[in-house]
């Protein structure tokens, strides 16, 4: 619209060689004006993702005073301590994105084949939306007032079950952090997984019912192949979201440096141990590369899901 | 804590005071003639006087620094917390003095985000005007600071000041054991392995980021055959607790005392005892507690000026009121030991009753020295770990 206002020709005004010409010239203005609409995208993008991403990259090659060095790098790879925070956090995703993406994708389907217009899917699909975001001290407040050594739950089965004082310890390790971890990536599976199972068509399992297939063959060479790109990409997805997450374990876990997100704020925001703000970066370095690489593998994924999705 | 303060800071000053010599001499000089000297071609007036660089209250004393300050209006504070060694009170009070409203940014950050805040905010008018660290960060930031002495310079020990005034030691405490006293009787470390307090201990801050949570791994190691030299006994013990689930890795707050998550808190006396009123309330006998099978662990807090203040005679008039006798009575009530206790107690301006109830242990403070801190900084690197791989 923008563009014919400019005084670009309309295609009926032009010479009968116009279609061709004509849309090629338009859509050349249009492509600048989509640029021209893009500009405030790019730079958010720029402000927001870019220049801190350069912060942080130039930060892990300098010292405190600026100069180039290798030093920071070294000391990720030479301190046990740095490495074993990766391997936790990478443990603690990759547990979490299969729990969320097994357990959500079932989900997924139940409410697939439900009313497409029922009042429980409805209900899912929103509550998921608020619960997919629900993360933070928020979350882990509830958990712990839930089942904390002080919680509901925990004082219930107390004073009606056991009638002695439990041990809840688990809350504040490895599995309190997972157990956690599933009530937002459930949900976010469901919101990203949910769009692909409403693309299988009734018309393809009628199909192959008609061939004489049955629900095992259909899955095995129809739904399985389409769904699997998409479901592999959630997984990714899911994987990448607790890799990065920092304020939920934080708040269940304020002790020690254990995930490479909290072993980074261990760096820059001590009172202890000062001047090693660039050995944080180039443990957040470290973040980007791997986080980098599994969206690009998700990209790969998702371009060839979207062929199905369509 | 305190030697390694006294000793990193003075190296530090030492090179800054060189440093800002050939500028800074004549302010340092004159402290009673700040207004004509600080502004030799304009009027002699008290309006005259640039704040930002002012070493003193000058001719015009405490009123006229202060009635600058209300002109100016706000005080830019940060890490402030209202439970903190009697902070809420001495911010209250300060106020309603010197009518200077103030805005306290991030009440519960640390000294490092205080000192990352000021160079972020540089500038815009939100950059806080006065800083309360931990001795560490105080000592490396040393050109942040603007040099002021108060009017009660000369009560001030030498070795809890910077000679030209660029930080000032405002107080320290006992690292102490908070607890609700309806759980049992607690007076030692030793205590604390008891099966009956599982899943009720917390410590006030990870030690590799907190200055108390350091010193609490410390008192924890001088208790179990540890030493200055080597904390690795305190980690044990922590493990141990954690590993009998009495130890849990949760950061403690007034919210989670009250609530009975964590009701016993190792923590500094000033802040443990800054909850016995509030608790009292709600129905909790909070008690406080310096163990007696560790020698005390001790540690100054450092105040000063940020040398950038968007309100520069406001942040010398905070730190005229908190040398001031009133504003070292409100530490001592909060169960902190102010810098001035001595010169107030020969004075007899000092607060008795106060001074009663926080009942100092007889025995001399354990001292970390620069290398003690780091070889501690790098046993907690490695050990201080509540999440392993499974």
């Amino acid at each position: 619209m923008t563009v014919s206002t400019v005084g670009v020709p309309a295609p009926s005004e032009l010479p009968a060689a116009g279609p061709a010409f004509g849309g090629a010239g338009s859509s050349r203005f249009k492509r600048a004006g989509n640029y021209v609409a893009l500009i405030p995208f790019h730079a958010y993008v720029g402000l927001f993702l870019l220049f801190p991403t350069l912060v942080v990259a130039i930060g892990a090659f300098t010292t405190n005073k600026g100069q180039l060095t290798l030093d920071n790098i070294g000391a990720v790879f030479a301190t046990k301590a740095f490495i074993d925070s990766f391997a936790v956090s990478i443990q603690l995703a990759v547990v979490t994105a299969l729990i969320g993406a097994i357990l959500g994708a079932l989900l997924s389907w139940a409410v697939v084949r439900g009313n497409p217009n029922g009042a429980l899917r409805q209900l899912v699909v929103a509550a998921c939306g608020v619960l997919a975001q629900f993360g933070g001290v928020m979350l882990t407040f509830a958990f712990l007032a839930f089942v904390g050594y002080e919680g509901m739950l925990t004082l219930f089965i107390r004073d009606n079950i056991t009638h002695t004082r439990m041990d809840m310890s688990w809350v504040y390790s490895l599995t309190g952090l997972i157990m956690l971890y599933a009530y937002f990536q459930i949900p976010l599976m469901l919101i990203v997984f949910l769009p692909s199972l409403d693309g299988l068509r009734q018309e393809w399992y009628d199909a192959s019912a008609s061939l004489g297939g049955g629900a095992w063959s259909f899955w095995r060479h129809v739904g399985g192949p389409i769904l699997a790109p998409s479901f592999l990409g959630a997984l990714l997805l899911l994987f990448t979201n607790a890799f990065s997450a920092y304020a939920t374990a934080q708040a269940l876990i304020s002790q020690g440096c254990g995930l490479v997100t909290q072993q980074i704020a261990c760096q820059i925001q001590s009172e202890v141990m000062i001047g090693r703000e660039n050995v944080g970066k180039a443990l957040a370095l470290g973040m980007i590369i791997i986080v980098a690489t599994v969206m690009l593998l998700y990209a790969y994924i998702q371009r060839r899901a979207s062929r199905w999705v369509k | 804590m305190k030697m390694k303060a006294r000793m990193l800071i003075a190296v530090a000053a030492m090179s800054v005071v060189v440093g800002a010599c050939g500028g800074s001499a004549t302010p340092t000089a004159a402290p009673t003639t700040a207004p004509t000297a600080g502004a030799a071609t304009a009027a002699p007036t008290a309006a005259a006087v640039d704040w930002k660089t002012a070493t003193s209250a000058g001719a015009g004393g405490v009123d006229a620094v202060c009635a600058a300050g209300k002109a100016e209006g706000t005080l830019n504070t940060i890490a402030l917390p209202p439970d903190w060694a009697n902070y809420g009170q001495m911010m209250t009070d300060f106020t309603a003095k010197y009518g200077i409203k103030i805005a306290n940014d991030q009440p519960d950050v640390d000294s490092q985000t205080e000192i990352n805040t000021a160079k972020q905010l540089a500038g815009t008018g939100r950059q806080p005007d006065v800083f309360d660290l931990a001795p560490v960060v105080a000592a490396a930031n040393v050109d942040m600071y603007a040099a002021y002495q108060p009017v009660v310079w000369k009560d001030i020990p030498d070795a809890n000041k910077e000679a030209t005034g660029l930080w000032v030691n405002n107080y320290s405490g006992f690292m102490s054991i908070g607890y609700d006293s309806s759980l049992g009787d607690i007076k030692t470390m030793a205590d604390l392995k008891d099966p009956k307090y599982k899943g009720k201990i917390a410590l006030n801050g990870d030690p590799l980021k907190a200055s108390a949570g350091f010193n609490g791994v410390v008192m924890a190691a001088l208790a179990n055959g540890g030493s200055a030299d080597n904390i690795q006994p305190g980690i044990d013990f922590f493990k141990a607790l954690a590993e009998s689930g009495n130890f849990i890795p949760v950061d403690p707050a007034p919210t989670t005392i009250a609530s009975g998550q964590t009701p016993i808190v190792l923590d500094w006396a000033y802040n443990n005892g800054s909850q016995i009123d509030p608790l009292n309330k709600k129905g909790i006998a909070w008690k406080v507690t310096i163990p007696s099978d560790a020698p005390p662990v001790a540690s100054w807090y450092v105040a000063t000026i940020n040398k950038d203040a968007a309100h520069p005679a406001a942040a010398r008039c905070w730190a005229e009121y908190i040398y001031s006798d009133a504003g070292q009575n409100t530490w001592l009530k909060g169960f902190a030991i102010p810098v001035r206790v001595a010169a107030m107690t020969t004075a007899g301006t000092i607060d008795k009753a106060a001074q009663a109830a926080l009942n100092p242990p007889a025995t001399a403070p354990v001292l970390l020295t620069s290398a003690q801190i780091d070889a501690a900084k790098a046993l907690l690197t490695s050990g201080w770990n509540f999440i392993t791989i499974k």
